[in-house]
C-alpha cells in the first residue's frame, strides 16, 4: 500500500510540474505589464521604474523568470492581494474550507443519488421505474447548473419563502440553531451541485450494473442462496463500481466548474466566487493562485480515485 | 470501452462501400433506420431543427431591433407586441433571444469544429506513432482533461480580452477568443476515441492488405483506418456542441463573455437575475431555451450512437 501510493504521487509531480507551466505560459503570453500603472505615473521618474523592474526580474529570460516562480509557490510566497491587502495564501486559506465543504457535501450526496436509481434502474433494465430514472437523468445533466441554481431561487427563495438565498460567513445563531441556520443556506448549492453530478453518475452506475449483473459469478452467487441485498451489494456493486470511479475522476474539472456557478449565484464565499470578484478587479496574483489551486485539487481528488481503484480492484493495485 | 472494433454492419459497410466506390445510400439508410427507432432523439433533432431554423431566419420576420429602448413597456408580460415580453430598458425579448441565440449556436459549431478537428489529429497522430511520441501525446491528453476548465478559461479570457479586443474589434476578438478556448479545452475526449479506434484499426486485415499494396501512411489512414473510426467521433462532437453552448453561456452569466451589447443567452440570464422577484419571464425565456437546445442536442447524441456505434451500451 505504501509504495504504492508513494508510485502514485510520484506520477502526480509531472502533471503538476505540466500544469504549472501552463499557467506561466498564459500569464508570460498575456499582453500588459504588472507595472503599467506606475508607467503612467508622473511621480515616478523611468530610472526607479527600471530598478523596479530589475529587482523584481521582470527582465529576465522566461527560463529564469519560470524558476523563481515555482521556486515562490513551493516555498508558499504566494505573493500580496492587490485589492485586499492580504498574503494570498492567507485570503484562499480563509476561504477554502467553505468551497470544500459545499462540493464535499454535495459530492457524497451525488454519490448517494446515482447509487440507488442507479442499481436500482441497471438491476431492473427497461422496466418503467428504469425509463423514469433515465429520463431524469437526462433532463438533469442537460440543466446547466447557473439554470438550476435560478430557478431553485425563484421557487424556494421567492415563491416559498422557506430558504435563504444568500449565503452568510457570519452567522448570528450559536448552538444548533447555527447549524440549522447553516443547513438551511447551505441546502440549495449542494442540491444544485448534487442534482447535476448525480444525474450523470446515474447513468454510469446504470450501464456499469447492467455490465456486471449478466454475469456467471453473480448468478453463482445468487444459486448459493445469497440473499438479493448481500448479491447487489457485495458482488454487484463492488465490480460494477470500478468503471465508475474512472468516469467519476475524469469529471472533477466539471465538478469545479460548477461549483464556482453555484458559489457566484448563491454569493457561497468560497475560492470560486473570489476567483471571480478577482477577475472583476483585475487582481492578478489572486487569479493566478485560485486558478493553481484547482488545478491542484483536481490532481488531488484523481490521486484518491486512484486510490480508490486500487481498494476496489485488488488486481491492480500494490503492484 | 468506447467504441472498440468497429465489427458492425455499418462500419464494415462504410469501408466496403467506399472502397468499390459504390453509393453510400446504403449506409445512410441503415444508419438512418437505426436512429428512427430511437424517438426521443427524433424528437430532439425536430426540436434542434426548430431552434436552429428560428435563429437563423428568425431575424427576418421578426424585424424588431434587438436594442429598442421604450420605457413605457419596461418589464412587461408577453403581449402581442412582444411576444417573449421586455427586459428593464424594455427591449424587446423575442428579437434578442433571436439574436443571441445565432452567437450560442455559432459558438457551439465552432468550438465544436475545432476540437473534432484537433482531437482528431491528435488522436490519428498517437494511434498510428508507437513509442516515445504515442506516450507523450497521452500524457498530453491526459494532462488536459486533469485541468481545472473553467478557472483556466476565466483567466485567459481575462489576460487576452484587451489585446485581442484592440486588434479585431470587440466582437470579433470575443468571438473568436471564446470559441478557441472552448474548443482547446474540449478535444481530449475525440483523441482518445480516434487512438483507440486506431489501435484496433491499424491491426486489421483490410488495412495490412493495403500495407502489403504498398499504400503509404498517409493513405491507409485517409482511405481505410478514419472512415472506420469516425461514428464515435461524430457522437463525441455532437456533445461537444451542446457543452460548448453550455461553457459560453456559463462565460456570459459570470459576466465574463460577450459585451453587454451583445445579447447571447447566458448574458440575458446574467442582465435578468437581479429580477427575478419581478419579472421572472425574463431569466425563464433564455434558461428554457438553454436547457432545451442542450437537451436536444445530448438526445440527437444518443441516438446517433445508437445509429453508429450499435455495439456500446451506454
Amino acid at each position: 500500500m505504501g509504495r504504492y501510493l508513494l508510485r502514485r504521487l510520484l506520477i502526480t509531480i509531472p502533471s503538476v510540474i505540466g500544469i504549472s507551466v501552463i499557467l506561466f505560459t498564459v500569464l508570460a503570453l498575456a499582453p500588459g505589464d504588472p507595472f503599467e500603472e506606475l508607467a503612467t505615473n508622473p511621480a515616478i521618474p523611468p530610472e526607479v521604474r527600471a530598478n523596479l523592474r530589475t529587482q523584481f526580474g521582470l527582465d529576465d529570460p522566461v527560463m529564469v523568470r519560470y524558476a523563481r516562480w515555482s521556486g515562490a509557490m513551493l516555498k508558499g510566497d504566494w505573493g500580496f492581494s492587490f485589492v485586499s491587502r492580504v498574503d494570498v495564501d492567507e485570503l484562499i486559506l480563509q476561504r477554502l474550507p467553505t468551497t470544500l465543504g459545499v462540493i464535499g457535501a454535495s459530492q457524497l450526496l451525488a454519490l448517494v443519488i446515482a447509487l440507488v436509481v442507479g442499481v436500482t434502474a441497471g438491476t431492473r433494465p427497461y422496466s418503467i421505474f428504469d425509463q423514469v430514472a433515465s429520463t431524469f437523468a437526462f433532463v438533469g445533466f442537460s440543466l446547466p447548473t447557473f439554470f438550476t441554481g435560478i430557478l431553485f431561487i425563484l421557487v424556494f427563495s421567492i415563491h416559498l419563502d422557506w430558504l435563504p438565498f444568500v449565503y452568510r460567513a457570519d452567522l448570528s445563531e450559536t448552538g444548533w440553531r447555527w447549524w440549522w441556520a447553516s443547513a438551511k443556506q447551505a441546502a440549495m448549492p449542494v442540491a444544485v451541485l448534487a442534482l447535476f453530478q448525480g444525474a450523470s453518475w446515474t447513468r454510469y452506475v446504470r450501464s456499469a450494473v447492467l455490465d456486471v449483473v449478466r454475469l456467471d459469478y453473480v448468478t453463482t452467487a445468487r444459486a448459493k442462496g445469497l440473499a438479493e441485498r448481500v448479491v447487489i451489494v457485495k458482488h454487484v456493486l463492488r465490480n460494477a463500481l470500478i468503471p465508475v470511479v474512472t468516469l467519476v475522476a475524469l469529471q472533477m474539472p466539471i465538478v469545479f466548474g460548477g461549483a464556482i456557478i453555484t458559489e457566484q449565484i448563491f454569493r457561497v464565499p468560497g475560492i470560486g466566487s473570489l476567483l471571480i470578484s478577482s477577475i472583476l478587479a483585475n487582481d492578478t496574483p489572486v487569479i493566478m493562485a485560485v486558478t493553481f489551486v484547482f488545478a491542484i485539487l483536481v490532481i488531488a481528488f484523481n490521486l484518491i480515485a486512484d486510490l480508490l481503484y486500487g481498494w476496489l480492484d485488488p488486481r491492480i493495485a500494490y503492484r | 470501452m468506447a467504441g472498440s472494433t468497429p465489427a458492425s454492419p455499418t462500419a464494415d459497410g462504410l469501408a466496403s462501400a467506399t472502397a468499390r466506390g459504390a453509393p453510400h445510400s446504403s449506409l445512410g439508410r441503415e444508419a438512418w433506420r437505426r436512429f428512427r427507432r430511437h424517438r426521443l432523439a427524433l424528437a430532439g433533432g425536430l426540436i434542434l431543427g426548430v431552434i436552429l431554423l428560428g435563429v437563423v431566419f428568425g431575424p427576418f420576420l421578426w424585424r424588431v431591433p434587438i436594442n429598442d429602448i421604450d420605457f413605457s413597456a419596461r418589464l412587461a408580460g408577453a403581449s402581442w407586441r412582444h411576444p417573449f415580453g421586455t427586459d428593464d430598458l424594455g427591449q424587446d425579448l423575442l428579437a434578442r433571444m433571436l439574436y443571441g441565440g445565432r452567437i450560442s449556436m455559432a459558438v457551439g459549431f465552432a468550438a465544436m469544429l475545432i476540437a473534432v478537428v484537433v482531437g482528431t489529429l491528435v488522436g490519428a497522430v498517437a494511434g498510428m506513432s508507437r513509442g516515445l511520441v504515442d506516450t507523450a501525446l497521452v500524457w498530453l491528453i491526459d494532462l488536459f482533461l486533469s485541468l481545472p476548465q473553467l478557472p483556466l478559461l476565466l483567466l485567459i479570457i481575462y489576460l487576452f480580452r484587451d489585446r485581442l479586443t484592440a486588434l479585431v474589434g470587440s466582437e470579433v476578438g470575443v468571438f473568436l477568443m471564446v470559441v478557441v478556448v472552448i474548443g482547446g479545452f474540449r478535444w481530449m475526449q475525440v483523441a482518445r476515441l480516434v487512438r483507440a479506434q486506431f489501435l484496433t484499426l491499424r491491426e486489421r486485415e483490410f488495412v495490412e492488405a493495403a500495407r502489403a499494396l504498398g499504400a503509404s501512411p498517409l493513405r491507409q489512414v485517409l482511405r481505410h483506418i478514419l472512415p472506420n473510426a469516425i461514428g464515435p467521433v461524430i457522437v463525441a462532437g455532437t456533445v461537444d456542441i451542446a457543452a460548448a453552448i453550455i461553457a459560453e453561456s456559463t462565460l456570459s452569466f459570470l459576466g465574463l463573455g460577450f459585451p453587454p451589447d451583445i445579447p447571447t443567452w447566458g448574458r440575458l440570464l446574467y442582465d435578468a437575475k437581479d429580477y427575478l422577484d419581478i419579472a421572472p419571464h425574463w431569466v425563464l425565456i433564455p434558461g428554457a431555451a438553454i436547457f432545451l437546445t442542450v437537451l436536444s442536442i445530448n438526445y440527437v447524441g444518443d441516438g446517433l450512437r445508437d445509429a453508429l456505434d450499435p455495439r456500446k451500451v451506454m
